[in-house]
Order: structure tokens, then C-alpha cells, then sequence
């Protein structure tokens, strides 16, 4: 069953900007979807037409079949959204905030106040229910916005930039939240910069640009696509030349550091072989940039107005 | 959405009014009580003892109809004007947004909110006025009728005015240049039946001079226009208000580009 359903979406702004041409989307339920692209590609405004704050120009949005046009209550009903910008009064107590939430919903007091107290705590807010959102950090804030999404047990989340600002090891945690309440059955969208956090989140993914969806395929059929990656190597020793190995491109950046492109068809083993024939101690190795981003980077400029084939 | 369900969330929105209010009542109930007060003692007492009777009655029982009419208004309208824009200026609204709640419930509850304000000042501002005056009840479900009524018209005047309100200087122009004269020069103060003919002409296009002699003619049971013709006026423009606010909250006119 899909979760949502997006047929000829289109959007032209007041101003004339047409931020979305046309774009299909179909995520299933369950699914952990990721929806990327650039600064301006449409994801926001995708995202603000299905949770009713961008009004569309045409097509069509289902969610969970039920049309946003002629079902609309019920389809609300089915959807959380944790936006990009904190969007709750500052003034107001964080336990108020999520518990007004459910009310909106027309969830009674006592439910609105239980799932406010289990949510609250699962994001590890409850000690700080009595304070004004204001004094909480911008991480605290994007889990007040999490926990004010769920309040209403959503079958679908979507999750605009959830991770921005937020230090590493409370992106973890969130990363391990929202894992754990996908594998409870929760249909989970994605929009982010972090191409690492698509990468290891997400089975499924879109690729918005310029308005069109550029890319619509598994995680995994998308980083097949990757013919070249390269890696950064630590040598143990400096060297004054780079090695010349057959198959592979290989730039010394530095004394002990080589940077070798490895193509699709060669593997890992022939090149470390190669390299220690001709003396060469690695003692570190890591990706140059990550796989999703050097994908993500090359199917961006391929859609470029001008360098299209 | 279930009427059930729609009435839970109905009164959400009208508690997070009255808890909004409450909490910062040294902003919201305090200064209409200082104000008032101050009008009693000096127009009151002060100068109204020079003044003598004003139909029929002692000057200051005769502006404290009004005076309490204009504590209604006031309050009711900035409850709501400020509320809703500063929803809007927090983005907060997009939590309603996206929630299924019909564009009525929001509307309705937003108005609600401010009627409640305009009312609790109302109280406030009658009681603090029988430190000062006697005050008879002539007509008790006129007065309660009005009350009502003018509370609900200005909470949607002030809903309006946050739709269109694009910064915080767009929220103080229409009390300060509209609503603060007509509200002045509504009879507030003297029966309009004073004035020069021409004037008394001028002045029947007021809305505000029906709303606080209907007031006024259920506290005293005077009054310088038809009663009941005040209330059909009243009603009429209610209803005009609600559904040009609902038509603009469902075309999403200043919240949804």
C-alpha cells in the first residue's frame, strides 16, 4: 500500500517561480524514504503542499489513499511533520506545546497528556516539560518538534532537515529513534544535507532538482550506479612519487597521503596487492567523499540548465 | 474530522487563548482596570459632579455603560489581533495547519478566546464600577445580548486584522486611528442628542454609538437610538465578519502562500 501518492504535482509561486514542474512521487508504507536535492530543488515545497501549508497549482496528493482534496481530514489525520524551522511559541511550556498538539487532533486531555508524558520522555524532554521552549538548545527544539509530530500516532512522519544543527552524537540518538519507530511500522520521509544520514537511514530515494524528480530508485540501485570511488589512503612512510598501478588513477596529496580512484570493476584486494609489491605500507584508509554525495553531486550537474545530453 | 472530535478541538484552541491571557495579565487585565479606574475618579467624579445629570441620571452612572462597552471592545478586538499575528509571526499557525481541523473550529476558537477577554475585562471593569456608583440591571438579557454580540464582532474585526497584518505596526493601526475615535465619539462620554443636528446626523453612521446605547439601555433603560434595531445591526454585521474571516482563512489568505 503506498503511503503517499504524488501524480503531477505543480507549484508556481505569486511571484511567478515555478518550484515544482510536474513530479510524481510513490512511497510505500513502511518505507524510510529519503527526498534530496539542492538548496531551491522543490523538496520544502513538495513537503509544504502534502502538509497542507503550500497551497498546489495542480495534481494530486493521497496519503494512505485518502485525497488531500477530497478527504482531507482523514488524510491530516495520517500525517506528522517535523518542519525545518522551529514553528512552536517560544513562550509556551514544552509539555503545553505537545499536549495543545494533540488537541488539535481532537484528542481528550487525559490521552493528549499520556502520549505527551511517553513521547516527551522517549526523546528525553520530560525533565525539561515545565520550561518555556525558548530556553531549550536548537537539538532540544528539534526533538520538541519530533515529539509534538508523533503526538498523534501518524502513520506517516516527514521529517524536513531534522538533523541541521544538531551535534553528532544527538544526531546518533535521533538516527536510532527514528530506526526504531520505522521498525515498529512507521512510514518515515526524509529531506536532509547530510547525504551519510540518507545513506544510512533510508532504503528508497528521490532526487529533486530544479523542480523534477531527477532520480527515483532503491538506495542501494543508486549507489550501483557509482563507477568510480575514491579513496584516501594513510601511508606509513612518506614517499616523494606516487605509485603507478595499472587500473587506477593515483594522486599523491601529500607525503603519506594517496588519493587512488578505484573503478566498479576492479576490486580492493588487486590494488592493496599492488601496492605492497612496490613497498607501499597503508595504514589508514577512508572514503574521499561520501558515496551518496558523489552521486548526488554528478546527477545535480548533470540536470544543470545547458549541460543536459 | 468527528464533531466529537472537532469540539475537544475547538476548546484546545480556546484554552491556550484564556491560559495566553492569563499568564500575562499584567499586560492583558491589569492596564484596562488602571485606565478605567482613572476615568471614574477624573471624569467621574471630578469633573462629572460639575456636569450634573446626562439623561436622567448622575454623569457617572451614565458613562459607565459605556466605559465598560469600551473595555469590551478594546480587549476582545487586541485579544485576538494579537494572538492570531503573533501566530502567524512564529509560524505557530502551521501547527493548526496541518492538523484536521476545519478552517470553522480555528476561527471559532480564536474568536472565542478574545470574546472571553473582552468579557473578563467587562467584569472587572463593572465591578471596580461600583466602588463609584450604584448600577441597576433595567434589562438583563439585552445587556447580556449586546455584551456578547460586541465582543464577538470585534474579536473578528481584530481576526481580520491579523490576516492582513504583515508586522507587528500593522496590528496597532486600525485601534489607534479607527477604533480609539469611533469608540470615543460613540456616546461614550454624552448622549449624542446633544449635539448639533448636523453632528447627530454624523454620528448615527458610528457603529459603535448602537452598540453602547444598547448597552446602555440594558443597565439604565435609556438610550438614543432603537434598541432592537441596534441588535439586528449587531447580528447583521457578526455574520458578515464570520464568513468574509472564514473565507480568507480557507483560501488561506496570509498564512499558506
Amino acid at each position: 500500500m503506498s503511503a503517499l501518492t504524488i501524480r503531477n504535482l505543480t507549484k508556481t509561486y505569486a511571484n511567478g517561480v515555478q518550484a515544482l514542474k510536474g513530479i510524481d512521487l510513490e512511497v510505500q508504507k513502511g518505507d524510510f524514504f529519503a527526498l534530496l536535492g539542492p538548496n531551491g530543488a522543490g523538496k520544502s515545497t513538495t513537503i509544504g503542499v502534502v502538509s497542507s501549508l503550500v497551497n498546489k497549482s495542480g495534481g494530486d496528493v493521497s496519503i494512505f489513499g485518502h485525497s488531500l482534496d477530497t478527504q482531507r481530514s482523514q488524510a491530516k489525520m495520517k500525517i506528522g511533520v517535523v518542519p525545518q524551522e522551529f514553528n512552536f511559541n517560544q513562550f509556551e511550556k514544552v509539555f503545553d506545546i505537545v499536549v495543545t498538539q494533540a488537541g488539535f487532533y481532537g484528542i481528550p486531555a487525559p490521552l493528549a497528556r499520556e502520549r505527551a508524558e511517553k513521547y516527551l520522555r522517549q526523546l528525553g524532554l520530560w525533565e525539561k516539560r515545565d520550561k518555556q521552549s525558548r530556553t531549550l538548545s536548537g537539538g532540544m527544539k528539534r526533538r520538541l518538534m519530533i515529539a509534538r509530530a508523533l503526538v498523534h500516532e501518524p502513520e506517516l512522519l516527514i521529517l524536513d532537515e531534522p538533523t541541521a544543527g544538531v551535534d553528532i552524537e544527538l544526531r546518533r540518538s535521533m538516527w536510532d529513534f527514528l530506526t526504531r519507530i520505522n521498525q515498529e511500522g512507521k512510514t518515515i520521509i526524509l529531506t536532509t544535507h547530510y547525504l551519510e544520514e540518507a545513506e544510512s537511514l533510508c532504503r528508497n530515494i528521490a532526487i529533486i532538482d530544479h523542480g523534477t524528480i531527477v532520480e527515483n530508485t532503491s538506495m542501494r540501485a543508486l549507489l550501483e550506479k557509482l563507477q568510480v570511488e575514491t579513496f584516501v589512503l594513510d601511508l606509513a612512510r612518506p614517499v616523494e612519487t606516487a605509485p603507478v598501478l595499472e587500473g587506477f588513477d593515483v594522486v599523491l596529496r601529500d607525503a603519506q597521503t594517496l588519493e587512488v580512484a578505484v573503478p566498479k570493476t576492479q576490486s580492493l584486494n588487486t590494488l592493496f596487492v599492488a601496492l605492497a609489491e612496490q613497498q607501499f605500507e597503508v595504514m589508514s584508509m577512508r572514503n574521499k567523499a561520501n558515496r551518496l554525495e558523489e552521486l548526488f553531486v554528478r546527477l545535480v550537474e548533470q540536470n544543470l540548465p545547458g549541460e543536459k545530453a | 474530522m468527528k464533531a466529537r472530535d472537532q469540539w475537544v478541538a475547538f476548546m484546545t484552541i480556546v484554552t491556550k487563548e484564556i491560559r495566553r491571557f492569563t499568564r500575562i495579565w499584567p499586560q492583558t487585565l491589569l492596564p484596562p482596570a488602571i485606565t478605567m479606574t482613572l476615568y471614574f475618579v477624573i471624569f467621574g467624579n471630578l469633573i462629572g459632579s460639575r456636569i450634573g445629570d446626562m439623561g436622567g441620571f448622575d454623569y457617572m452612572q451614565y458613562i459607565v455603560p459605556g466605559l465598560i462597552m469600551m473595555s469590551v471592545i478594546q480587549n476582545s478586538y487586541g485579544n485576538v489581533v494579537s494572538s492570531f499575528f503573533s501566530t502567524k509571526f512564529q509560524h505557530s499557525i502551521e501547527e493548526m495547519l496541518v492538523s484536521p481541523m476545519p478552517p470553522h473550529v480555528i476561527l471559532t476558537g480564536f474568536v472565542v478566546g478574545g470574546m472571553v477577554r473582552g468579557m473578563l475585562v467587562g467584569l472587572i471593569v463593572s465591578l471596580l464600577s461600583l466602588f463609584f456608583t450604584h448600577l441597576s440591571m433595567q434589562h438583563l438579557l439585552i445587556t447580556v445580548t449586546v455584551v456578547i454580540l460586541t465582543a464577538a464582532l470585534f474579536a473578528l474585526g481584530g481576526f481580520i486584522n491579523a490576516v492582513f497584518a504583515n508586522k507587528f505596526d500593522d496590528i496597532s493601526i486600525v485601534p489607534t486611528f479607527i477604533l480609539t475615535p469611533l469608540t470615543y465619539l460613540g456616546g461614550v462620554f454624552y448622549s449624542i442628542d446633544l449635539l448639533p443636528e448636523f453632528w447627530r446626523t454624523v454620528s448615527l453612521a458610528n457603529p459603535i454609538v448602537y452598540m453602547v446605547n444598547a448597552f446602555r439601555y440594558g443597565v439604565l433603560g435609556v438610550s438614543d437610538v432603537n434598541v432592537y434595531a441596534s441588535l439586528a445591526a449587531i447580528c447583521g454585521f457578526v455574520v458578515a465578519f464570520y464568513l468574509f474571516a472564514l473565507w480568507l482563512l480557507r483560501r488561506g489568505t496570509g498564512i499558506r502562500h
